[in-house]
């Protein structure tokens, strides 16, 4: 099994789909925070009542399978005659998904803020606005950031699912190089060292960071 | 958009056969909870406890579990084990992909949960002469289920959404696995993936409300 025919030119290939991997999620987790940022900001500012379509369509994102959220955006993009790249494609579906979640985030990172904390913010003179990005925001940094992690994170390990649009990230690299060598284990176990190298120590921070904030509280 | 005619009728026909895809759908998502709680109850044991050799596997299993992606997780079982001569079908390195994913999430709930219950209680139990085995299934664990129901519930759902991850290994009985098969014959790729996706939304949704009013019957002071 560790009599391999795997040369460093093939670890150099799963290294590049890796970075596809980086390159899909990074450009996902920007759009999605963005955008979740805003829904979410929105939500907390509206009555639940007006904010129930967004909702409702944020919801669909969280409750469909990504793959077919994928296949869907490939073949309507195709019917609407876009002609937009798989990689695009991907990368605004997974932004979309993205964004539904970090809503969540967002809103309930808002609603920890305790309200008698704003009202004297404003009652202190301060704006809307000053409210909004000098006491509210630094509070519920603290509260999201955490989780915020933890969705970054799982983004990167659903972005496996891209291949099915045809692009080459690093599982389906791996399933390149397994058709060809047929040593699947070998080079599965390698593909998962480098997703646990990638996710680990992030996880790791992630979890400290909780730790060492709550202390604080 | 023009030039495209949808075909909705041609979906709605292969409805009957896409709702008996959802059943085994249901079916591996319900096998894969159960088998998950069922490991991920010893796991939250074995990572608490003080033997090196029963904590080690434990950790190295949640840690792989959440932080490789799950699809990572089937493609080990279905061609990862072929390494070493072990051969399961696409359903059964569905269903043992996504259990082994539920155990390493649900074993991190559970010990969550295992926290929020007074150590105190647990001494009570052996003080009134319960063994320390008897004590934690008749203490610990009916609470901790009770804690820890709705993040499961969450997991149930993320296990069903997780079944559509069979057709990569070429299952074709589950919901999304009898879509793909009706697309391959006639390529009405939006029209039957539409409305899987609606089969799959409203069969999180169900789940999500049996789970709710199952838990006001359950949880009731």
């Amino acid at each position: 099994m560790f009599d391999t025919a795997l040369t460093f030119n093939d670890l150099m290939f799963m290294l590049k789909g890796a970075g596809m991997t980086l390159s899909v999620t990074a450009f996902a987790v920007v759009g999605g925070t963005l955008l979740g940022l805003f829904f979410g900001v929105l939500r907390s500012q509206i009555s639940p009542w007006a904010a129930l379509p967004l909702t409702f369509v944020l919801d669909i994102f969280r409750s469909v399978p990504l793959l077919i959220q994928l296949i869907l955006a490939n073949a309507f993009q195709a019917i609407a005659g876009w002609g937009i790249s798989p990689f695009v494609t991907s990368c605004i579906v997974l932004a979309l998904y993205t964004s539904a979640y970090c809503t969540e985030i967002v809103r309930g990172a808002i609603e920890a803020v305790p309200s008698v904390t704003r009202r004297a913010a404003r009652s202190l003179g301060m704006t809307w606005g000053q409210d909004l990005t000098q006491i509210v925001f630094p509070m519920a940094l603290r509260v999201g950031l955490p989780s915020w992690i933890g969705l970054t994170l799982g983004v990167m390990k659903d972005s496996a699912l891209v291949m099915w649009l045809g692009i080459i990230e690093l599982l389906r690299s791996s399933q390149i190089l397994v058709t060809r060598l047929q040593e699947p284990m070998f080079i599965l176990l390698v593909t998962g060292a480098i997703y646990f190298a990638l996710s680990f120590p992030i996880a790791r921070l992630g979890s400290r960071l909780e730790k060492r904030w709550q202390e604080n509280d | 958009m023009g030039n495209y005619t949808f075909q909705w009728r041609q979906a709605f026909r292969a409805f009957p056969e896409m709702l008996e895809g959802a059943l085994v759908t249901l079916q591996i998502s319900i096998l894969s909870m159960l088998i998950g709680v069922t490991i991920a109850v010893l796991l939250a044991v074995a990572r608490d406890s003080k033997t090196r050799w029963l904590r080690a596997p434990a950790t190295v299993w949640v840690e792989v579990a959440r932080n490789t992606p799950a699809l990572f997780q089937i493609y080990m079982a279905h061609f990862g084990l072929g390494s070493f001569g072990i051969y399961l079908s696409p359903y059964a390195a569905l269903l043992a992909g996504i259990a082994f994913n539920n155990a390493g999430y649900l074993c991190e709930t559970f010990r969550g949960a295992m926290r929020a219950i007074p150590d105190t209680q647990l001494r009570a139990g052996r003080s009134l002469g319960m063994g320390q085995a008897k004590a934690f299934r008749l203490i610990i664990v009916p609470q901790m289920f009770r804690i820890s129901f709705l993040p499961t519930t969450n997991q149930m759902i993320w296990a069903i959404l997780m079944t559509s991850l069979g057709v990569t290994v070429g299952l074709n009985s589950d919901l999304a696995g009898v879509t793909q098969d009706l697309n391959a014959r006639s390529f009405r790729t939006f029209e039957f993936f539409a409305l899987a996706a609606v089969i799959y939304y409203v069969i999180a949704k169900a789940v999500m409300l049996g789970a709710r009013l199952l838990a006001a019957r359950l949880f009731r002071y």
